[in-house]
């Protein structure tokens, strides 16, 4: 049976980018669809009813979602170029550095957010004292050099891969959160993306997703 | 190795310095935290009687729902445990709802590993033994028998098992802690 590998994504999201960035490690072909979050196709809501939410691979129409687990489904099917480690040890590692991050980024995004829409200077301090105190504790983690086990993109690299939207959207609305010399790690690792020729093909064009986060925070902040 | 919370082991804090929780798996001298993590690298270092399925598809539906469960059920029901009055209730609602979306992962079988306990029924077994217990202890409906029948059942016949059996606290015991863990959350919330 020929193989039908779809994503249902959404371009400016980082979620929906880690995907992309294993398939492509894989270089398996799949087809790209892309979704209205404010307009969800019946397709989407079919295959993720639970969530219904981006992204989800549907493998000869067996669909999969949250992205961790979909980078797991990717690696065990096409074993070629693995993204995680093949010591159990390792990869027990790496899953829980992966979770890890996750959850930071949960605690950092809605952080870095607060700061980027407030109006008042009072609660943009707060918002950016926050997001710090968490990216510092991943600051620490990655300088320890816990994460990464190798030079290339894996599957711990992929999962951090979610900072770039913090650079992004901070930039576009002109607030400072993790900036090179409090997060020197960090920052670093940012560039190996910029610099890695698999993500860079990823990626969204810095114009536009600069643009999209200064329309979503812009109007988030004009109507509080 | 038992550990006395909150009194944390200067070997606890050793090996889990970035959470500093239980559980912990020591093998061999290395640490792993995350009980999902160590169900899994159980799993892979000792292949006989796996406990999640072969196929990839089938292992990340599993993975899925364990996720779904340790977000989804597992903080409210302990919101339902701590809170009082409207959260509580809102609390309790979402647990019971959750719950039923996740009785839909069984697909009619008798557990979620097939004809036995795989890496599903361990990730969310507890969660009906800590309910069951903590309904009564919380005054708070959280296991809906008419609302959840399959999973209802699942969790009796799960708790069941003797090799669960085995592996439960003494019930008495488990009942005394939670109701002291639940006067002391009551305290703190009346100060708040």
């Amino acid at each position: 049976m020929a193989e039908e590998v779809k994503l249902f994504a959404k371009w400016a999201s980082p979620f929906s980018r880690r995907i992309e960035v294993a398939l492509k490690l894989k270089g398996v072909e799949y087809e790209y669809i892309e979704e209205d979050l404010f307009n969800k196709s019946p397709a989407l809501l079919n295959y993720n009813p639970v969530h219904k939410k981006v992204p989800v691979l549907v493998h000869n129409g067996k669909p999969i979602a949250e992205s961790l687990v979909i980078m797991e489904y990717i690696d065990e099917t096409w074993k070629h170029n693995p993204i995680l480690p093949v010591d159990p040890f390792e990869k027990a590692m790496a899953r829980f550095w992966a979770k890890f991050i996750d959850d930071k980024f949960w605690a950092i995004w809605p952080a870095a957010k607060k700061a980027m829409i407030s109006g008042g200077e009072k609660e943009r301090e707060e918002g950016i004292e926050e997001a710090q105190l968490h990216l510092k504790v991943l600051e620490t983690q990655l300088k320890e050099k816990k994460f990464f086990g190798s030079e290339r993109l894996g599957f711990v690299e992929i999962t951090a891969s979610l900072i770039v939207c913090i650079v992004v959207a901070q930039e576009a609305m002109g607030v400072e959160i993790l900036t090179q010399d409090k997060f020197p790690a960090l920052h670093e690792l940012t560039q190996k993306f910029a610099d890695d020729d698999v993500f860079k093909q990823c990626v969204p064009p810095r114009e536009k997703h600069s643009a999209y986060f200064k329309a979503l925070l812009g109007a988030l902040a004009a109507s509080k | 190795m038992e550990e006395h919370l909150p009194d944390k082991s200067p070997m606890l804090l050793q090996y889990n310095p970035v959470h500093k929780k239980i559980p912990v798996l020591v093998h061999k001298g290395k640490p792993l935290a995350e009980s999902l993590v160590i169900i899994e690298y159980i799993d892979e270092v000792w292949k006989h009687n796996p406990l999640l399925p072969q196929d990839p598809y089938h292992r990340a539906k599993a993975r899925f729902w364990a996720k779904f469960a340790d977000e989804k059920c597992v903080p409210a029901m302990f919101r339902a445990f701590s809170k009082v009055g409207e959260e509580q209730v809102q609390a309790a609602k979402e647990l019971r709802e959750n719950l039923k979306t996740l009785e839909s992962a069984l697909e009619g079988k008798q557990y979620f590993g097939g004809e036995t306990i795989g890496f599903l029924d361990i990730a969310v077994g507890w969660i009906g033994c800590w309910a069951r217990m903590n309904e009564e202890v919380a005054g708070v409906n959280m296991i809906d028998a008419e609302m959840i029948p399959l999973l209802s059942l699942w969790f009796q016949k799960f708790l069941e098992l003797p090799i669960i059996q085995e592996c439960l606290p003494p019930q008495d015991k488990l009942l005394a802690h939670n109701k002291e863990f639940h006067k002391m959350l009551m305290m703190a919330a009346a100060l708040t």
